[in-house]
């Protein structure tokens, strides 16, 4: 036991001993923070995790306080959110941190994703962790849908229909199986009823089991970073990776950094311009859901767009279906299909760099189609960009082994 | 107890039987959870028939009534709308409605028990989405060579003026008929065959 020379520190030390004796606090704080060594060169890269994980707080803060005033019913729902808008103090403040929230995580997931793509991040040992991730960033898409249906807007019932009939192109089980997940012949009260339990309790409590393994996982195998090199290979003579720095303070101090410049960008759309040009709250929403009445440009929000592309590519039902699902399904496997020696697009050849710009090219170009109006011209775009996008894991499949490299070094550069 | 002493063959068996019976009763227990999930017996009675007066109904007008949950369309199509219609056999990818959901009693191009009236079930067979009726013949931004018929704004499915599918679309059928009859000449029952048909 350390000797305290100040009596308050002593006191504050003897508080600390007695939980320590009967939890692990200063065990796990060393464990996972102090002594838990991290590359010394990340970079901008390496903000996204930590700050999809202050936007995870942020939705389960802003929706606890939205389910106070919510009722979740097809009589109620669309004036009940109005009511939060107009009438609830700082109502609108909580339902658009919500909104706004949304579209910012899966900004931070699709770059921390692409961030992966970049320095092989998924590559072994780490491909658990990948896999968690993408099991997270499911969870978070069926969130996101399951909470698109509450205000019981015009797209929230016809993005629901259309999204729910996908799984009734499955054959034989497909009818069945759309009823039981509507709880009635229609979308109906059953249905948003139902969405609402499970967007508030079922997806978040899976999330947060998922981020828990998603985060016990890299602490186990420790981050990659963006030269690929495995620190852990080159130790001084207590055993501490000579390119490693604890993770606190330098890499929570890093991490507060970008909290504070997020929450500047964060706060200029949730403030100034939280409908973001009908991006993040999308102008058909505002009107209440008519059961008799399609909008005439049905689209679903920015964030599933690419996919939704997809879908609308195929000139067959349950083609289209498939291939969308395929389209998120092969991603979980991407660390066997990359088979490259090398982690870092720094040390692979140009071949690469053209298979990810094509690629990252096909999934915008994609998102910015799913959301067009759809003239034939349009679809022949759009079947071009879905063969690119299934194209770049085949040949990453096959290119990977043998593949241009350079020589990576052992030591991480500045 | 020393490990000499263990029966492994035993001790397999034992672990392997219990798992599987726990694993039969977990399954079984989980019936009612799922099962709860199903459509209500409340949601199940809602699908009364449904009367309507179609007396005002003009030449190219459609009405859309709802009849379990589903948007009828009703559409008084025009003497011309009619006799377009067997122009389209090259395009769709039905023209006999062979495959698509529809009572006995409904044959042929107008697919109605009077060519007249058309009554359909308006939700688009690919994802559910409400067409929208463009009955103009005429060239139209989604079609050079349009006759008149339904379009589906989610995901581009065509379909002609008796609600048969076009070919190349995301649509599998034909727009689905409800079993309906007429009451009188005026008044439709949404809901009920004729007397003494399937």
């Amino acid at each position: 036991m350390a000797k305290f020379t100040s009596s308050i520190s002593k006191g504050a030390g003897s508080l600390l001993n007695w939980f320590d004796d009967r939890l692990p606090v200063t065990k796990f704080w060393n464990a996972t923070m102090t002594g838990y060594m991290a590359p010394k060169n990340f970079n901008f890269w390496y903000y996204m995790g930590s700050l999809a994980l202050l936007v995870l707080v942020i939705q389960i803060f802003s929706g606890i306080l939205l389910a106070m005033h919510y009722k979740p019913s097809a009589e109620e729902a669309f004036a009940s959110v109005e009511y939060i808008m107009r009438d609830v103090d700082w109502g609108w403040l909580i339902r658009y941190m919500h909104t706004t929230g949304a579209s910012f995580f899966f900004i931070l997931i699709y770059l921390h994703m692409f961030r992966s793509l970049l320095y092989g991040s998924h590559k072994a040992p780490r491909e658990l962790l990948w896999v968690f991730g993408m099991f997270i960033y499911v969870a978070l898409m069926a969130e996101a849908f399951l909470g698109y249906i509450l205000p019981w807007g015009q797209m929230s019932y016809w993005g629901a229909q259309v999204i729910i009939n996908l799984f009734g192109a499955l054959p034989k089980i497909g009818e069945p199986l759309t009823q039981w997940i509507r709880g009635d012949y229609f979308i109906s009260d059953a249905t948003l009823n139902r969405f609402f339990a499970l967007h508030i309790i079922a997806v978040p409590l899976a999330l947060l089991g998922l981020v828990l393994l998603h985060l016990v996982a890299l602490r186990e195998n420790g981050s990659n970073n963006p030269d690929g090199i495995e620190i852990k290979k080159n130790k001084d003579a207590d055993g501490k990776p000579l390119d490693g720095i604890p993770f606190h303070p330098y890499y929570t101090v890093k991490d507060i950094f970008g909290v504070g410049m997020f929450l500047i960008v964060f706060s200029f759309v949730l403030f100034l311009w939280p409908e973001a040009g009908g991006l993040f709250l999308e102008h058909d929403n505002f009107v209440p859901a008519n059961p008799l009445v399609t909008p005439e440009h049905i689209k679903p929000v920015w964030y599933f767009t690419p996919f939704y592309a997809i879908l609308k590519a195929v000139p067959d039902k349950l083609m289209g279906v498939l291939l969308m699902g395929a389209s998120v399904a092969i991603l979980f496997f991407l660390p066997w299909i990359d088979r490259s020696p090398v982690k870092s697009i720094r040390y692979r050849g140009l071949w690469y760099k053209v298979l990810l710009a094509l690629f990252t090219i096909a999934f915008v170009r994609l998102g910015l189609l799913g959301m067009a109006e759809g003239t034939p011209a349009q679809t022949w775009e759009m079947r071009v960009w879905t063969l690119v996008y299934f194209m770049f894991f085949v040949l990453l499949f096959f290119m990977s082994p043998g593949g241009k490299t350079k020589p990576v070094p052992d030591r991480v550069t500045h | 107890m020393s490990s000499d002493d263990v029966n492994k063959g035993r001790r397999r068996f034992l672990v392997a039987t219990t798992s599987v019976v726990g694993g039969v009763g977990v399954g079984l227990a989980a019936i009612p959870f799922i099962k709860s999930w199903m459509p209500s017996a409340k949601a199940q009675a809602v699908g009364a028939p449904v009367e309507v007066n179609i007396g005002k109904l003009k030449e190219g007008q459609l009405l859309k009534v709802q009849w379990r949950g589903q948007t009828i369309g009703i559409l008084r199509r025009s003497q011309e709308m009619v006799s377009n219609l067997a122009k389209n056999a090259e395009v769709l990818a039905d023209p006999q409605s062979a495959a698509a959901e529809q009572p006995e009693y409904v044959q042929g191009d107008p697919r109605a028990l009077n060519p007249e009236f058309l009554v359909v079930n308006m939700h688009c067979t690919h994802l559910g989405c409400v067409p929208q009726m463009v009955p103009q013949v005429g060239p139209q931004p989604f079609d050079a060579e349009w006759n008149g018929g339904f379009y589906c704004p989610c995901h581009k499915s065509k379909f002609d003026l008796s609600g048969r599918v076009y070919k190349g679309v995301p649509a599998p059928t034909n727009l689905r008929i409800p079993p309906y009859s007429f009451l009188d000449e005026r008044t439709l029952m949404i809901g009920v065959s004729p007397q003494g048909a399937v």
